[in-house]
């Protein structure tokens, strides 16, 4: 069978990853990618491969219905969105996804030589499990003998191979001088097989070749866990990353032409299109319009750029074509010099240490020091190496974080697996853990609390007459304001007036002629009134009696006074942070319920603001969604944004809110907490089986029996205990 | 007891068959998309021989 997909679903990362070889890639040659949002059978499949294969140019396409999405191998000229065109007649959702975002290959292929060495070790373990059977159950002599070095044969090749993941990282950090889970769990697989060999050799009763076999299974069972969440997360994430595909137009001898981003050079013409992104800085050599700057600045006042101004990456060009030089292009923009600042404010949480590694930290000297004294004690006292040396090994296999090694990711697995199902994408490991210690939440105000689409607010004030008119007016423009009232008019069911000669101003607003009369709608400036108007606003001039105001308002997002209420509730402080000036902001906070809030910072002052909480001892939960929270996002102790953020701010943040609500937050903080809580009861279940065992294997009286037993019930118990988090709600 | 001696090999080799066999699935990345696959059996189009591609 052979796929399209370079990529494995993360539920079952297919294919063996053995670095040295290599590994086939089927249709190598997909060079477009479309996301199907809407596929959901057998039949969809057919009709979409049908379709794509009936185009002369497609090679091959193959549709993943577990990720919703269609590979297709297909000649250079055909291009995606042609494709895209084909299955949305089709019936169809169908949007173009950026191949080199798809880019999943590294965390797959770690998932896949997890799953290899997993069954490796499963294998291995049930071969040697039913040998000791035998041996327990009373086999002696040359029959036990013989079932020992069978068992040798078995382990050690498949020890070799399985537990390399555990060598290498215990090797890596003891070279750093550090101790971590990994150092314990390879001195017990190694104490364990060799003194069982040489007990072996001795013909001796006891060998724990089945013990260090399934340790084996069980921490790579936790492993394995731990990766599968952590890609599904990864693969959503990408996926929306892909989904915003790199384009621009750029003008060679007056005619624009659609390119990649990346192939833009300095001192070209690049036409940025109304409603676009600028994709490179540059200064206006044609063109005027309105500019969208608040993903940099956080300010939801569009400004007027005309020819000559300059304007920097990420910035939306609202009403008129605009053509720029491009003086900064790729790594050199404003957009990308933000992204220093995200490297400078994350040094600050990598200093955060995970439940996991705090317990190796107390656990892992703890158990060596027990094993040597157990050692030592019966070297002195029976003078026998032979006995002291069985004894130590067993003190160590017991004692052997099994348990502990499941008792995270288990539990992250299925906080992770609930939050997803509520439109959470948890892309950082830690995450959880450090959301459940958040004890301040830090929101940007455009984009995040409010949705970054105007609302009018007075249309009530305007007679019927005017609304007609200005909703006539507005289906002249694309700008934000004129998409507003256009969303007014045809939410009364407007009969817009007729209109001569509608045109756009582009920067201005929007005019034409009524019987006869110039009717303008826009800039106040531009209309020649005066307002005493601080907040979004527009002006209707209807050529007879005074112009009338038109005001806006930024939109709160769904769920978001309900999360602030939850948060409040929770004793959780709230903070309002923006770039806007100080009457909205302080609006915005007044509406929801925000007591403290900061405006006009820019991005750095952000990242200050969030570092002096921080410094104050506090654990700040930041929530953003534009570039200039980047750098805050990072800063925090833990982030979250929404999917409509843009990529960098995505990137920077530990979670990823779906959908439009804002309400899940609060769920997420209540179950990160139980998952904390989960967590701490799991490895107090790890330390309760160890109480009893440990005094068992000191006394020389654990067989490998009893470590068996030991072993497989308190993982048993740790992963049924993680279960319960999904249950309830 | 001599009994042992064809029974180890064979229940070893059993499983080492079914070790091969799951690596053998994931070589050929048949977990790749677990949902489109057990649909696409249910699709009458490739009943001959499975889609070339």
């Amino acid at each position: 069978m052979t796929t399209l997909s370079t990529n494995s679903p993360a539920s079952c990362p297919g294919c063996i990853a053995t670095p040295a070889e290599r590994i086939e890639v089927p249709l190598p040659d997909a060079q477009l990618a479309l996301s199907l949002p809407t596929i959901h059978c057998q039949a969809c499949i057919a009709k979409v491969e049908t379709s794509l294969g009936a185009h002369p140019g497609v090679r091959a396409a193959r549709v993943n219905l577990t990720r919703k999405r269609v590979m297709i191998d297909a000649a250079p000229e055909v291009s995606a969105q042609e494709l895209a065109d084909l299955v949305i007649d089709a019936g169809f959702e169908a949007h173009e996804l950026d191949i080199g975002a798809l880019n999943q290959t590294e965390t797959d292929a770690a998932g896949r030589d997890i799953l290899m060495r997993l069954a490796v070790a499963g294998f291995a373990a049930m071969n040697v499990m039913l040998l000791s059977v035998a041996v327990w159950s009373g086999a002696t002599d040359a029959t036990r003998d013989m079932f020992h070095w069978i068992s040798a044969a078995i382990t050690l090749p498949a020890l070799a191979f399985s537990a390399q993941p555990f060598f290498r990282n215990a090797w890596a950090a003891l070279r750093a001088g550090r101790l971590n889970m990994d150092v314990p769990i390879t001195l017990a697989i190694v104490l364990a097989v060799v003194t069982s060999l040489w007990e072996t050799g001795l013909s001796g009763k006891h060998a724990y070749f089945d013990a260090a076999l399934t340790l084996t299974f069980f921490l790579l069972a936790g492993r394995w866990l731990d990766a599968r969440a952590r890609s599904a997360a990864r693969s959503a994430a990408e996926e929306l990353t892909a989904l915003e595909v790199p384009r621009a137009w750029r003008v060679t001898d007056g005619a624009p032409t659609e390119v990649a981003v990346s192939t833009l050079r300095i001192g070209e013409h690049v036409l940025v299109k109304p409603g676009a992104r600028a994709p490179v800085d540059g200064v206006i050599t044609e063109g005027a319009s309105e500019v969208d700057r608040s993903a940099l600045t956080g300010e939801t006042m569009p400004v007027t750029r005309t020819k000559g101004h300059s304007i920097s990456a990420g910035e939306v060009n609202l009403t008129g074509p605009l053509t720029l030089q491009a003086t900064a292009v790729g790594t050199d923009t404003s957009l990308h010099q933000l992204a220093a600042l995200v490297a400078v404010a994350e040094s600050g949480r990598s200093r955060y240490t995970s439940l996991a590694d705090r317990a190796a930290k107390l656990y892992a000297p703890g158990v060596h020091i027990l094993s040597a004294l157990a050692f030592l004690g019966w070297l002195l006292w029976s003078g026998d190496m032979r006995v002291s040396l069985n004894i130590a090994a067993a003190v160590l296999i017991i004692t052997c974080p099994c348990a502990l090694g499941l008792a995270v990711p288990a539990v992250t697995t299925a906080a992770s697996g609930r939050l997803f199902g509520k439109g959470l994408l948890i892309k950082n490991a830690t995450a959880l853990e450090r959301l459940a210690e958040v004890d301040t939440v830090v929101f940007d105000k455009t984009g995040t609390v409010t949705m970054g689409t105007p609302r009018v607010t007075n249309w009530g004030d305007l007679t019927k007459g005017e609304q007609k008119l200005a909703y006539a007016l507005a289906q002249g423009s694309a700008h934000p304001l004129a998409q507003a009232i256009t969303a007014c008019g045809r939410a009364d069911s407007l009969e817009p007036h007729a209109l001569l000669n509608l045109q756009e101003r582009p920067g201005y607003g929007t005019e034409a002629e009524l019987d006869g009369v110039a009717v303008r709608l826009g800039r106040p400036e531009w209309i020649g009134a005066r307002f005493d108007h601080d907040g979004l606003c527009t002006v209707l001039d209807s050529g007879q009696g005074p112009a009338r105001l038109i005001a806006f308002e930024d939109t709160p997002r769904p769920g978001a006074s309900d999360l602030i209420a939850a948060l409040k509730q929770e004793n959780v402080d709230v903070v309002l942070l923006s770039g806007d000036r100080e009457a909205p902001v302080a609006r915005t906070a007044a509406q929801l319920g925000i007591y403290t809030y900061a405006a006009q910072k820019l991005p750095a002052e952000k990242v200050a603001y969030v570092q002096s909480l921080t410094g104050q001892g506090r654990c700040v939960l930041m929530v953003g969604d534009g570039l200039n929270d980047t750098g805050a996002l990072a800063a925090a102790h833990v982030s979250i944004s929404p999917a409509q953020a843009l990529d960098a701010a995505r990137a920077a943040s530990d979670i990823v809110l779906l959908g439009r609500d804002l309400e899940p937050i609060a769920d997420a903080l209540a179950t990160a907490r139980k998952a904390t809580k989960r967590i701490r009861e799991n490895f107090q279940i790890a330390t309760v089986y160890n109480v009893i065992a440990v005094p068992l294997a000191v006394a020389g009286m654990a067989t490998p029996l009893i470590a068996a037993l030991a072993m497989s019930t308190s993982s048993l118990t740790v992963s049924l205990n993680a279960l319960r988090i999904r249950g309830r709600s | 007891m001599n009994v042992l001696a064809y029974l180890i090999p064979i229940s070893l080799i059993l499983g080492g068959l079914g070790l091969a066999g799951f690596i053998y699935t994931l070589r050929s990345r048949q977990y790749e998309d677990p949902e489109g696959d057990s649909r696409r059996i249910l699709s009458s189009d490739w009943d001959d021989k499975p889609k070339s591609d």
